[in-house]
């Protein structure tokens, strides 16, 4: 196969030479400095890294980096991650080196800048979500639903309720959800939607017992959708001695108009790389702080941060909480991504918050609506939704033989990132499509033109839909093979010619 | 709105589009007993006010000391190209690489990544990140449970006692059991794991191990005998864990040499600042026979429909989006970006570079223990070591404190790591990278003379160089 294409790149290991390496970064060490260790510890031969120069690493990185879709390429309507635009003042204060700099392990005292920094968030978390407490510690939404479950198994325990050993959890729940209670060592019991995309009551009622410790709730739904019965919900899993998990992945259409405290929820998660817009990575890292009510705070990881009488601030030391269910990571949370999430809620303050809750599910229906007119494609529920919504290749598919694979593979034709195609499973050729509230009108406008268009190439030239995309640096990847046949690391294709070099 | 595009004009052209009068009808769903009351925050901030109140709060922290810290977290150089590339927004705004025609440059450098680290370990196999190092040292010894299906493990005490307390907490929701291996108290092996405690504990045939977890070097910073280890645990049927340190691999045989069959370890010495405990890097690695138990996301290289190279997130079947409660973990958001900053950090320094960071920091290491055992705090433990050793000082804590004071971080009480052990009640975990100077080292223990009122050398007698 070849190796470059346009701005393809070879690898690392393919731009390295010998002696090519950029120049001394830092002091040499003297020649007897590893001496002193036992040889059978050290290694016989050095790694074979690659060798490079800084100028080509630089452009080895740039050029790759171009190959790459990010929000600051475009529209990026990708449901349930909240794409929206990461601000660049928030990469400023990660980096000041006051924050950047601070080894963990540094005593309170000289953590004092942090300590308040992290302190003002999980009391900002729980006034956004009216909970009574929160953790930043999880590293992740998923890794906050694994420390929210463990909370409830602790609180179920200490109650000497030991009989509780299933969740509930409905059929269109992020796949997080069902994993997360398998870990926490409780039985996933998935729960079928109803007909309007709500959780189906009697289903819910038929399941709920005295063996359900919980309830997994995405709140508005995967569907796009707000959960109309949540009172009604909790108040049964309340009553059956359960407790009421939110997965907050879609805090950012109820940002100042629900708080899942005030509805009954016991536990919740943030995923603060979505809401509070701290960047997404390439895949992370993120942040995923749990707020609890009073109830579970006993509970929650240790070591949380605590404010004297005094003002000053210090992490709790082990074992100050015996209840706790320990630590769920090294050290106190992704600082950085946290300091990024603080700055992003002090600049909007309650009532940009709100207006950019506002804006994100006001640009959804606005979208819906376009698709609804236009008409190419199912949007299965009825409106108004939250800040996405779904729409159905299915007619299209059966029409033309167009998939909704293909019809996203030609959005990117059009310079536009898909949306999340076949989530969630229960929609059939689903595409979940999340435009936020910082996407242009312009460009709600022209990505429903794209969609439409797509939809008479289906059915004009649906060839050219078929073997898109063509304007991306690659055209389909062979997938099948790189299951069948794993290449997971590079190796020389020819082995190097043994001798002197 | 702060950050968005929305003037009144279009909010009024999308609500007339939706025959609506005000946004509050698109809430109505919401019911009315659970509409949200007003959010007490503080009011919005501007550009210029948020800046100066960071600056504020991050001048409050105290990162101008003479810091000798470590335990897992250390100071390296960190060259400037590393955040320069970070700092690509094609890079940093993008999500997970779902869509692979528009995300090679993700795909790639996770590749690129996996063989970075695959090269320092030796094991083929390298996840694309996990949250740090100890969640990564949890996983691996769940790995073990399930590719054994034995249902118990042996963690030594010489793995950091955060990596324990989370693979205590991750076992606790398994129904998991583990159980630790001490270090030998005393002698030339002193400080280092119980090679005859691992043997009884590994011969309990009505509880078989699944995995045995040791680390190297450990947590109080002493080579272990890892392939004596490996050779107990697989006597017995079990796997190997190296909990490992990535620089340290430059000088240190891999895992891979000493029979491990995963590596679990915390990257952020690999370019990534300290930050107070995060966003860091979990490496996890393993031999190909596990590739599928290992939980995270794979990038594999294939080809496209024209025959180009290129890049894919593959054996997706181990995730949680497709086996949802039969996934091997849960995990979904990783730490990419993290791992990209290891290998643009690796191929900065080169094979040669990272070498000397190694080299470097472990001969400032000699020249920090000649001098502290010249000022009366001898080693508190005689084995090798590469950069980080322990000392003895008489009531460690205060005299910790009091040298905060003079503006030296002298390093971590051991009561504070582990609490309750009181073969290390006295003792400090001292570091040096190639960052510490000789002016540092020089401060530390001339305040730590001052402290300890001893006379140079009345008490070095137990010398600073270790055993060759």
């Amino acid at each position: 196969m070849s190796v470059t294409g346009p701005k393809l790149q070879p690898t690392l290991f393919e731009l390295s030479g010998p002696g090519r390496a950029a120049g001394r970064r830092i002091p040499a060490p003297p020649a007897d400095a590893l001496e002193r260790i036992p040889v059978a510890a050290l290694r016989e031969s050095p790694p074979a890294l690659p060798e490079v120069d800084e100028a080509s690493l630089v452009r080895h990185y740039v050029n790759l980096s171009q190959l790459n879709w990010g929000v600051d390429t475009g529209f990026y309507p990708l449901g349930s991650c909240t794409m929206k635009y990461n601000p660049k003042v928030n990469e400023w204060a990660a980096r000041l080196p006051g924050f950047a700099s601070l080894h963990p392990l540094a005593p309170d005292e000289t953590a004092q800048g942090t300590l308040e920094l992290l302190w003002e968030l999980e009391r900002d978390l729980a006034e956004i979500s009216a909970m009574d407490a929160v953790t930043l510690q999880p590293a992740a939404g998923a890794h906050g639903e694994l420390t929210g479950i463990l909370v409830v198994r602790a609180y179920h325990r200490a109650r000497g309720d030991l009989e509780r050993t299933e969740v509930l959890i409905p059929d269109s729940a992020h796949g997080t959800n069902p994993a997360t209670a398998s870990m926490a060592g409780f039985r996933t019991v998935n729960i079928p939607s109803a007909a309007d995309g709500g959780v189906d009551l009697e289903a819910f009622r038929a399941a709920l017992g005295p063996r359900t410790a919980a309830i997994m709730i995405t709140n508005p739904s995967t569907l796009g959708l707000f959960e109309r019965r949540i009172v009604e919900l909790i108040e049964m899993v309340h009553a059956a001695g359960a407790l009421a998990y939110m997965d907050g992945a879609n805090l950012n259409a109820m940002l100042g108009r629900f708080r899942p405290g005030e509805a009954g929820f016991d536990v919740m998660h943030f995923n603060v790389h979505k809401t509070f817009s701290t960047p997404h990575g390439g895949g992370g890292p993120g942040a995923g702080p749990v707020g609890v009510r009073a109830p579970l705070i006993p509970f929650l990881p240790a070591p949380r941060v605590l404010r004297e009488p005094d003002g000053t601030f210090r992490l709790e030391r082990p074992g100050e909480r015996p209840a706790s269910i320990g630590r769920v990571r090294g050290h106190v949370g992704s600082v950085g991504i946290l300091v990024r999430a603080w700055a992003y809620i002090r600049a909007h303050g309650p009532d940009g918050l709100r207006e950019a809750s506002d804006d994100a599910v006001l640009a959804a229906n606005y979208l819906r609506g376009r698709l609804v007119a236009g008409g190419a494609f199912e949007v299965p529920y009825p409106g108004p939704c939250a800040h996405e919504f779904i729409a159905s290749g299915a007619g299209l598919k059966r029409a033309t033989g167009v998939r909704t694979l293909d019809v996203a593979k030609r959005l990117i034709d059009k310079g536009y990132h898909p949306p999340t195609i076949y989530f969630p499973h229960t929609v059939e050729e689903a595409m979940l499509i999340e435009p936020t509230e910082t996407e242009r009108l312009d460009t709600l406008d022209a990505f429903a033109e794209a969609l439409l268009e797509i939809a008479r190439e289906a059915h004009e030239t649906p060839d050219l839909v078929l073997s898109a995309p063509h304007s991306a640096p690659v055209r389909r990847l062979d997938e099948a093979t790189a299951a069948r046949q794993p290449n997971l690391r590079w190796r020389p294709e020819v082995p190097p010619a043994p001798g002197p070099r | 709105m702060v950050y968005g595009p929305h003037t009144p004009d279009d909010r009024s052209r999308m609500l007339a589009a939706l025959g609506i009068g005000s946004v509050d009808e698109l809430f109505d769903v919401i019911p009315a007993s659970v509409r949200a009351r007003p959010m007490a925050l503080p009011a919005a901030m501007t550009e210029l006010d948020l800046m100066a109140r960071l600056r504020s709060l991050a001048g409050h922290n105290r990162v101008d000391l003479a810091s000798f810290l470590g335990a897992g977290v250390y100071r390296h150089h960190l060259p400037p190209v590393v955040d320069q590339i970070l700092l690509r927004g094609e890079f940093y705004t993008a999500y997970t690489p779902y869509q692979p025609e528009i995300s090679q440059g993700t795909l790639q450098t996770i590749y690129e990544y996996q063989s970075l680290l695959a090269e320092l370990t030796g094991l083929d196999v390298v996840s694309a990140s996990h949250y740090d190092g100890a969640t990564a040292t949890a996983e691996a010894a769940l790995m073990t449970c399930r590719a054994t299906h034995r249902e118990r493990v042996l963690v030594s005490r010489g793995v950091h006692p955060q990596a324990r307390q989370t693979l205590e907490t991750y076992f606790a929701g398994a129904n998991l059991a583990f159980d630790e291996v001490p270090l030998v108290v005393d002698g030339p092996a002193a400080g280092t794991t119980d090679l005859a405690a691992l043997q009884r504990l590994l011969e309990d045939t009505a509880r078989p191990v699944a995995g045995v977890v040791a680390a190297q070097p450990n947590v109080l910073g002493l080579l272990e005998p890892m392939d004596e280890v490996g050779r107990l645990a697989h006597a017995a049927g079990a796997l190997f864990v190296a909990a490992v340190e990535p620089v340290s691999l430059a000088v240190l045989a891999p895992p891979a040499a000493y029979g491990a069959d995963i590596a679990a370890g915390e990257g952020q010495p690999l370019g990534i600042p300290p930050q107070y405990g995060g966003p860091y890097l979990g490496i996890l690695a393993c031999r190909d026979s596990l590739v599928r138990q290992i939980p995270g996301r794979l990038v594999g290289m294939t080809s496209d429909a024209d025959g180009r190279r290129a890049y894919v997130m593959t054996m997706r079947a181990r995730e949680q989006d497709i086996r949802r409660e039969k996934a091997a973990s849960n995990i979904c958001t990783n730490q990419a970006l993290c791992a990209l900053a290891a290998a643009v950090y690796v191929a900065a320094l080169g094979p040669g570079g990272l070498r000397d960071v190694a080299a470097t920091s472990a001969a400032r290491a000699s020249e920090l223990a000649v001098a502290l055992a010249d000022a009366g705090a001898p080693r508190l433990h005689p084995g090798a070591y590469l950069n980080e050793f322990a000392v003895r000082v008489p009531d460690a804590q205060a005299v910790h404190r009091r040298l905060l004071h003079r503006g030296i971080l002298a390093g971590i009480p051991l009561a504070q790591l582990e609490p309750g052990d009181a073969s290390l009640a006295d003792g400090l975990l001292v570091c040096a990278t190639e960052c510490t100077t000789a002016e540092e080292i020089e401060l530390f223990a001339w305040a730590l003379r001052d402290e300890l009122g001893a006379a140079p050398g009345a008490t070095g007698a137990a010398g600073g160089e270790g055993t060759r």
